[in-house]
């Protein structure tokens, strides 16, 4: 079921390497199957204790008053910790790489966010032991007004979710409350395309599910050490992360894993190690804190759900000329690792097409659900959910084969994507040409012939005269009486299920329900970005059809389907040395400082 | 009743290394006086195979065989740093560590044995069988246990080396989204096969036929665990599974297994892998990270089947019956697309 | 609470140990017994980890109250080869890479000697059948259900392969 075209590529090959490419048997199954493999839990300790929290019930509440007394007298109980237990009770996890501001406490202090939210640890003998003093926890909760729509989240009158970000949205570069692309001018390309496609598109929250769950056992070593064995997916994110909300040097902790029970990106979080050290600290007893099942189900942290508006313009030919993204990562209730996922989707964008004129604005938004995480395809999943159904939709708004209509777009070795780096080492033409071989899917020659190798650059690699805008600036949208720009959002709008939901105008109208970019978009170039008024050499023969419409736009009776090669980007080519790297006008690293 | 066959097509193309680089991992290697080799990371093995590839990594790049190298992870008292098994980029960038830390424990080794043999280092290879020879010669040769005895025993060298792999961060630009997220992508192409039941809603998938396109398969069987287990889960995550049923309440929520569904060994289907190999320039012999890909295609796939089978676009996952009844039910019944591909 | 003694034959021996009443099979096996190969996956009989055989029935250990496999006979994947021989099932899921993570072979592992005790034939559907209670969040099972049937074939064509 499984074959190696080493027929494709085969010249930037070197097939002869002696272990490089053997079916060699994994170093760890010998272990997997004798049930040998040192999992975290299988390392026993005398005198262990368990670790289980007390956690909110609603969605977001002020705690007026919290009672550990008849827990604390419960059999078997050790210790009983609160926030006030915490030596620096706020961390995000990516601090240890300074992208962003600490927003998370270890247990809840005076405010709940989620339902779940942890808010009192016990450590007792047994796990039952524990449970049960945890439901003798007297917790008095002031409920309070919550938000769990991420497009609701942004509006004036929201509750705010996450105080270190009061407009419920992730500050970027200290300036914008959403990360912006912009290539090319989108919207005078929507005024010349011959259609417009646009769609919304839902992912949903998923949990990763490794039958190992989310869990850790720390242990006093000799030399005031102490040991945690942990099922995390990132040993010193781990180690880092305890050593700075328990305030301990990085020399009395030993940390070891690296056998994992299945992650999928739902153990990078560090949530577990904390907790079981500080209670190890303060016991001096082994304690182990495992997640059950319903926790790793409903309170740890999920794919997030994301949702996406994406509107293309697209030519008669197929030539998607213009393409427009709204995206919304729901984060939770804090950061984690969503402000991440925002940058990563944004440098995804367009999808591996190329198309010359894209915008987008992604947000990172809170609400008080499970904060979100990565997951396999973090950041990407998601996306390309949505721009793959819409390839789909855009192919049939133009009466075009759905896989030919990719290939016509796809991206080649030497274009321009829209994060304005060259692409190289392409491959996405080859492999649909030869699952539509294998599949029997039928595709005429001249896209038979097609090669990520050739025809792309020339023209393909220009960066287009770029509109930008000040819009989003951070707090702006959220200012009273304003709605959220251009969004066109209807809290209670239905799914749209039908075939005939799908929004299809034939030459755009200048206002159409989706414009996510400005209001008023200046027609000012990029700085490092002088707009030329020719397009240079292409290093490619340029095909026939191929169109250089100078000033954002592209020509749109130029092709005739399907010769034309994909889209000829808008003229204006700064020369590649003049591309700034890494200079001062970008703000440093991502664009937020850790505070 | 009726079943309605459809058909769906995806194309991605992902990312490999975590965005914007600023993600160093270390590698530790040195070998024993015997020539058996230890390879020391904090990466984590979740299951993807991080010991097995780096394994086969250090063999190549020592020219020993994979059974004379063993790799230890993850204990923070004697590994070097690793930012974590994430954003697939262990291969690549453990990948890369563990290269340079055996490239420069294989010259302290050549060199033992070219002390030993009295020749140039520059003239000697290896055979990737225990052996080093003379170049041209090798009937002048000397096995890597010897040569690692001599440089512990005689010539009072450690044969170890040190690896590190970064790619510096990159900024992004606020106006633009100007950046250099990272240095490679792999990609992939799927079509999946179903059939959807007008009067349930329940949608049955027969086959999937996919091109994976991996830079190449550092260990196919590795390769095709991952794209096998991977495209199930995307199965899965397209077709069954949330956390909240009814985002963006929270309500229902599934607690366990019985809950939150998923496909059991039932719901295998038969699917058809091509595996492409393009190397990348700066990944471990061209080895891009296929865990994370591997699913991104289904989702859309799928979701595309279902229009192709009964008409009704399901823009928001997962693709449950209720939400295919109610486009048919919208739509006056159910409208079958027409197999795709028939030119 | 007074403990409860329990005897039982673990893996072919002999062994007793005192339990809390209401206390779960799979925390004895693996705290009061050290038999680490049975996993906790879910304590809700959902996810098949800690998957035993007790007097040669499957059964769910975290399911099971401790008290209750007094007298009885609990096997293993501690158990299942023949001292460092391996069984034939685990030589089949080593070579067909039935395993990523590792963290539900032993269950499975359980399901599938179960099932080729009482049918040496068995066909995929019965395989399947087998292990529909054990979760793997890794392979897409389909190497598990090659390794098992790859198991049945040798036996039946007289080639033990350990």
């Amino acid at each position: 079921m499984i074959e190696f075209r080493k027929d494709l590529f085969a010249d930037e090959r070197d097939d002869n390497l002696n272990e490089v490419g053997q079916p060699t048997r994994r170093q760890d199954i010998l272990g997997h199957v004798t049930g040998r493999s040192p999992f975290f839990d299988d390392h026993q300790f005398d005198g262990l204790t368990h670790l289980k929290c007390v956690r909110s019930p609603h969605h977001r509440a002020r705690i007026r008053h919290v009672d550990t007394s008849a827990a604390e007298r419960m059999p078997g109980v050790h210790r009983v910790l609160t926030e006030r237990d915490i030596p620096v009770n706020r961390n995000t996890l990516l601090a240890l790489i300074n992208f962003g501001k600490d927003d998370e406490p270890v247990l809840a202090s005076g405010q709940v966010n989620y339902v779940g939210d942890p808010v009192v640890a016990v450590i007792a003998d047994t796990e039952r032991q524990a449970r049960d003093a945890c439901a003798a926890v007297r917790v008095d909760y002031e409920v309070l007004p919550h938000v769990l729509d991420p497009e609701e989240a942004l509006l004036p009158d929201a509750p705010v979710v996450n105080e270190t970000y009061p407009n419920n949205s992730f500050d970027y570069h200290e300036k914008y409350d959403h990360q912006k692309l912009r290539f090319g001018d989108v919207q005078s390309a929507f005024a010349t395309a011959d259609k417009i496609v646009e769609a919304r598109y839902q992912m949903s929250p998923i949990e990763h599910a490794p039958t190992e769950t989310n869990g850790c056992i720390a242990v006093a070593e000799t030399n005031d050490r102490i040991a945690c064995y942990t099922s995390t997916q990132a040993l010193f994110f781990s180690l880092g992360t305890v050593a700075k909300v328990l305030d301990i040097s990085t020399a009395r902790l030993h940390f070891v894993g690296g056998t994992v029970g299945g992650g999928f990106g739902g153990k990078v979080d560090t949530v577990v190690e904390p907790l079981a050290i500080l209670g190890c600290l303060l016991t001096g007893r082994p304690v182990r804190f495992v997640y059950d099942r319903q926790e790793e189900m409903q309170v740890s942290s999920p794919r997030g759900a994301e949702r996406w508006y994406i509107k293309d313009g697209v030519m008669n030919d197929g030539r998607i000329v213009a393409r427009e993204f709204r995206g919304y990562f729901d984060g939770g209730a804090y950061t984690r690792l969503s402000s991440y996922a925002v940058i990563k989707g944004t440098a995804h964008l367009p999808g591996p097409y190329t198309i010359p004129n894209v915008s987008s604005n992604v947000y990172g938004v809170y609400t008080n659900r499970t904060p979100a995480s990565a997951m396999r395809g973090f950041g990407i999943t998601g996306v390309d959910f949505a721009i793959e159904c819409q390839m789909d939709r855009v192919a049939e708004a133009v009466g075009m084969d759905p896989v030919e209509l990719r290939l016509l777009n796809a991206y080649r070795d030497g274009d321009m994507k829209a994060h304005r780096r060259e692409a190289k080492n392409c491959a996405l033409i080859e492999c649909m040409q030869v699952a539509a071989e294998k599949s029997g899917w039928a595709i005429s020659d001249e896209f038979k012939k097609l090669s990520s190798l050739s025809g792309g650059g020339g023209e393909r690699a220009i960066i287009p005269h770029t509109v930008t805008d000040e819009h989003g600036k951070i707090g702006s949208s959220r200012a009273p009486g304003n709605t959220i720009p251009g969004s066109g959002y209807q809290p209670a709008a239905a799914p749209s299920l039908a075939a005939a939901a799908s929004t299809t105008y034939t030459a755009a109208p200048a206002a159409s329900p989706m414009p996510a970019s400005a209001p008023a978009p200046t027609h000012a170039p990029v700085s490092s970005q002088p707009p030329a008024t020719q397009a240079p050499p292409s290093r490619t023969p340029v095909r026939p059809g191929a169109s250089s419409a100078p000033g954002g736009t592209v020509n749109a009776d130029s092709a005739t389907r399907p010769a034309t090669p994909p889209p000829s980007a808008p003229a204006s080519r700064p020369a590649t040395s003049a591309r700034p790297r890494n200079n001062n006008r970008f703000s440093s690293l991502f664009g937020t400082r850790r505070r | 009743m009726t079943m309605h066959s459809g058909r769906g097509f995806a194309a991605i193309n992902y990312p490999i290394g975590m965005n914007l680089g600023g993600d160093p991992s270390q590698a530790l290697v040195h070998s024993n006086p015997d020539g058996k080799f230890m390879v020391t990371l904090s990466s984590i093995d979740l299951g993807q195979g991080m010991k097995s590839v780096t394994r086969q990594i250090a063999a190549e790049a020592l020219g020993i065989p994979v059974e004379d190298v063993y790799v230890d992870t993850a204990d923070s008292d004697t590994g070097p740093h690793c930012m974590g098994s994430f954003a697939s980029r262990g291969t690549h960038r453990v990948g890369n560590a563990v290269i340079a830390a055996a490239t420069e424990a294989r010259g302290v080794m050549l060199d033992a044995a070219a002390e030993e043999l009295e020749v140039n280092p520059e003239d000697l290879e290896t055979d990737g069988r225990g052996n080093i020879h003379v170049k041209g010669a090798p009937s002048r040769s000397i096995t890597s246990a010897e040569a690692c005895g001599a440089a512990q025993f005689k010539q009072g060298k450690t044969v170890s080396g040190r690896g590190i792999f970064l790619i510096p961060t990159s900024d992004v630009n606020p106006e633009t989204g100007e950046m250099t997220p990272v240095s490679c992508f792999a990609h992939a192409a799927l079509v999946v096969d179903i059939e959807v039941d007008d009067e349930t809603g329940e949608v049955l998938v027969k086959d999937m036929q996919s091109a994976y396109e991996v830079g190449r398969a550092l260990n196919p069987k590795l390769v095709e665990q991952q794209l096998i287990g991977g495209a199930w889960m995307g199965m899965s995550h397209a077709l069954y599974e949330t956390t909240e049923p009814h985002y963006p309440e929270r309500d229902n929520g599934p607690v366990d297994f019985n809950e939150y569904l998923m496909p059991g060994p039932g719901n295998v289907v038969p699917h058809h892998i091509s595996v492409l190999e393009r190397p990348a320039p700066d990944a471990p012999f061209g080895g891009k990270g296929p865990g994370e890909m591997c699913a991104n295609p289904v989702l859309p796939a799928m979701a595309n089947a279902v229009y192709n089978a009964v008409g009704v676009r399901v823009d928001e996952l997962p693709i449950t019956p209720e939400k295919i009844l109610r486009g048919i039910k919208a739509n006056g019944g159910a409208r079958p697309q027409g197999r795709p591909g028939q030119h | 609470m007074s403990k409860v003694p329990v005897q039982l034959t673990l893996n072919g021996s002999d062994r007793s140990v005192f339990v809390d009443p209401g206390q779960n099979l799979l925390d004895v096996l693996r705290r009061s017994l050290g038999d680490l190969t049975p996993k906790y996956g879910c304590g809700q009989g959902t996810c098949g980890c800690c998957t035993v055989m007790i007097d040669g029935e499957t059964r769910l250990s975290c399911l099971t109250l401790a008290e209750s496999v007094d007298g009885c006979s609990v096997e293993t994947v501690a158990g299942i080869g023949e001292g460092a021989q391996l069984h034939e099932l685990q030589t089949a899921f080593m070579e067909h890479f039935a395993a990523q993570c590792g963290f539900c072979t032993t269950g499975m592992l359980m399901s599938a000697k179960h099932l080729l005790d009482n049918n040496p034939s068995p066909t995929r559907d019965d395989v399947v059948e087998a292990i529909s209670g054990n979760i793997c969040r890794c392979t897409g099972y389909e190497p598990i259900i090659n390794a098992i049937l790859d198991v049945a074939a040798r036996r039946g064509s007289g080639r033990h392969t350990s």
